[in-house]
């Protein structure tokens, strides 16, 4: 369960989190939606500890664990994982080699031994099946050169390969076409495991037609306003953001759990 | 806590510090004819190699050591330096001349085993410690193939015409100030001969060390490849940890003939000196290879994480028409630790290539620059050299540097230079942090990504081992 209170965060001293409260838990997938700037992906890279951003008031537990006393790989290897809005390149290191790293960084904080190659590599090609990532996509550098569909792909490749038991999908609908993001979103499905949560940051509804939110929550200027079931994120999609900037808005207290 | 993460990590980063406690025997401190002679005696040297050294020694006295290098070289004082130690003497007493079990040890801790059944697989090695080869294993099998593989001095006993038509003829004594010096006062090294049409059956390599206090080393290596042949030759450097500065002065010549080929790699892990900047090897090598006959290939691949100072630059002098050569460098320097290393690439031969690819990684408040000439000559038609420079800085007290000359007297040549800076990324840190990795981690793939093109030339196991070299020298330099 991730249960975050009243938190504020700058970055580069201006604050852009200003008091959020947001409770999930074990097997809830809450949609997050606002407008571009309202800090959706601030609160994301909050959770996973970018150190650019400074929390500045409140508190995120996470399974009980202080997270914002954790390093990020910390929380990582406690089962946070967040597929990137735009994932990163390292020239030089062959998906598997990072992979690997990463897997056994998991075991190792775990108290488990490395994994056997062998297994490794039959772990990768399992895993690779579920999001139909091609072969050759594993045996380049970490991203590069891959195409923007490809990274998003990438992603959820590697939360299959991390099995996480919390999950934030920053804006991994960007930049996909249907059928990409219909074998992105059935590959989420179908790792999810009954007690896996997750955050969704999306803009669109069609993310939310194949992973169905239990919670919408609307988040404009730091705060979260509004929160609903799934037909919130329908009504922002037919109707945009300024009907709940308006003020004539239901404010929904009971879902926002403190 | 993170406090006594860094101590932890500063002492654990050289693993190859121990001393050895041996009976060594040392001469006096002090440089002049007489040490030349000295020496020269003590080796049983024939006079042709004497006056060979006391030209050079006459030549060096006149000369000053260069200053043109992106380097702060402290004052060395020559006559406070001993120029010959030799731990073997307990072996040289007994009758049997068996080698002293500490000298076994050493070597088996540095992971380099002197009995041959232990041995890496196809892979001979010629140890040697301070002024004196200790032991060159497999010489016999090698011997088979009349491939000769010893150490230089017994070289210039059983094989002095051999040793005498190419000493100094790739480096002559007059090359540099530190070649005047070797070629004065060089002790031990190895010596490669492979005779014409002959593929070396396995690896050869030397690994130096240097043990006792206050004494330089001085090696000298030749290998001379005849035509048609082929070997691969690894060396290998530790030193323990000494407050004081420790003066190491190599030359290695390369002879390369018709059609032959020779792979040179190092892995250069010289005491860095302290985390203060305190002590340290003084690198200060001259290697160069003569790739004598037509299409003749010679390749340098070097990995440099250690010593204080490292002035270093491996070249080719590409006299043979349609001759190849490379050079694949990656030079580490962290603390307070200095490199200025690169290549010569002469091109005298038609239609002659060579490629260039270095890769410096600067951290801690290191200087690290890569220097490098590409000279093509009037008859050199046809030639072409490609060049590529990378830099990676590892936090914003550490500098790197480029240094290209280009000196083309052909219109038909081609030469090309490519040079980046990058940094690592906080991005690229978060992405891997955000997959479970730690930073020391994260920063040892980025690195080892970084300089892959260079570990992919180097021999299996030494790459392996280049590998973890370069993460540990950079542990501590991030977050």
């Amino acid at each position: 369960m991730l249960e975050i209170k009243n938190l504020h965060a700058n970055v580069n001293g201006k604050e852009i989190l200003k008091g959020v409260d947001l409770t999930i838990r074990d097997g809830e997938i809450h949609a997050l939606m606002g407008t571009n700037g309202a800090g959706k992906s601030t609160l994301s890279k909050v959770i996973v500890g970018d150190p650019s951003y400074e929390v500045t008031e409140g508190s995120i537990m996470f399974d009980g664990h202080d997270l914002l006393a954790m390093k990020p790989e910390e929380r990582a290897n406690a089962g946070i994982f967040m597929s990137f809005q735009q994932p990163i390149e390292i020239p030089g290191v062959s998906m598997a080699n990072f992979l690997k790293a990463a897997v056994n960084a998991k075991r190792k904080y775990q108290g488990l031994d490395p994994m056997k190659a062998s297994d490794f590599l039959s772990m990768m090609r399992e895993k690779r099946k579920l999001v139909s990532m091609d072969s050759k996509l594993v045996n380049r550098s970490v991203n590069e050169g891959f195409s923007g569909g490809e990274r998003k792909r990438n992603e959820i490749f590697q939360m299959a390969m991390l099995e996480p038991t919390f999950c934030i999908l920053d804006e991994t609908d960007s930049g996909l076409d249907v059928d990409a993001l219909r074998i992105v979103a059935e590959g989420f499905n179908k790792l999810r495991k009954p007690e896996t949560s997750a955050i969704i940051i999306t803009h669109y509804q069609r993310l939310l037609d194949y992973i169905t939110p239990d919670t919408v929550h609307v988040l404009l200027d730091g705060r979260i306003v509004k929160t609903g079931g799934p037909e919130l994120a329908k009504q922002i999609e037919d109707n945009g953001f300024d009907w709940i900037k308006g003020g004539s808005i239901n404010y929904d207290f009971e879902s926002v759990t403190c | 806590m993170p406090n006594e993460f860094v101590k932890k990590v500063a002492e654990e980063k050289y693993k190859f510090g121990f001393t050895t406690d041996i009976q060594t025997e040392i001469i006096d401190k002090g440089l002049n004819e007489d040490v030349v002679r000295l020496i020269s005696q003590k080796k049983g040297e024939p006079d042709w190699l004497l006056e060979f050294r006391l030209k050079a020694f006459r030549y060096w006295k006149d000369q000053k050591a260069p200053s043109w290098g992106h380097l702060r070289l402290p004052e060395i004082d020559y006559q406070d330096i001993s120029y010959y130690a030799d731990p073997t003497r307990k072996q040289q007493q007994s009758e049997n001349k068996e080698i002293d079990p500490e000298l076994m040890k050493t070597f088996d801790k540095l992971g380099i085993p002197l009995e041959e059944r232990m041995a890496l697989s196809g892979m001979a090695v010629d140890a040697v410690m301070d002024s004196v080869s200790v032991k060159t294993t497999f010489k016999e099998k090698l011997a088979e193939k009349n491939i000769i593989f010893c150490s230089i001095s017994e070289a210039v006993k059983n094989h002095p015409d051999l040793v005498r038509k190419h000493l100094g003829s790739v480096v002559p004594y007059r090359d540099n100030y530190f070649a005047a010096l070797n070629s004065a006062v060089f002790s031990d090294g190895s010596f490669v001969y492979i005779p014409e049409n002959t593929r070396c059956p396995m690896e050869l390599s030397t690994y130096f060390r240097i043990n006792a206090r206050n004494t330089g080393q001085f090696e000298r290596t030749l290998i001379v490849c005849e035509s048609g042949s082929y070997v691969s030759y690894l060396e290998g450097c530790t030193a323990p940890m000494r407050d004081e500065n420790q003066l190491h002065a190599a030359i290695v010549e390369i002879v390369v003939m018709d059609n032959a080929e020779v792979k040179y790699s190092t892995v250069q892990n010289w005491y860095p000196g302290d985390s203060e900047g305190k002590g340290g090897v003084l690198n200060l090598v001259t290697k160069r290879g003569l790739l004598k006959g037509h299409h003749s290939k010679l390749s340098w691949t070097q990995v440099e994480t250690g010593s204080a100072i490292t002035w270093k630059y491996p070249s080719c002098v590409l006299q043979g028409d349609d001759s190849q050569a490379e050079f694949y460098s990656v030079a580490v320097t962290n603390n307070y630790q200095q490199a200025d290393t690169g290549t010569k690439m002469i091109h005298l031969g038609k239609r002659t290539k060579s490629t260039i690819i270095s890769k410096g990684i600067s951290a801690g408040k290191s200087e690290n620059s890569y220097r490098g000439l590409v000279k093509v000559g009037k008859q050199a038609d046809g030639s072409r050299n490609y060049s590529s420079c990378d830099s990676l800085l590892l936090g914003s007290e550490c500098g790197a540097h480029t240094f290209p000359y280009m000196d083309v007297q052909n219109n038909n040549a081609t030469v090309e230079h490519e040079a980046t800076t990058s940094k690592i990324s906080e991005d690229q840190l978060l992405y891997c942090n955000q997959r479970g990795i730690s930073t020391e981690e994260a920063v040892g793939l980025i690195v080892n990504g970084y300089a892959k093109d260079v570990l992919n030339k180097l021999p299996m196991e030494f790459a392996v081992e280049a590998q973890k070299l370069l993460s540990v020298s950079l542990e501590g330099t991030v977050g």
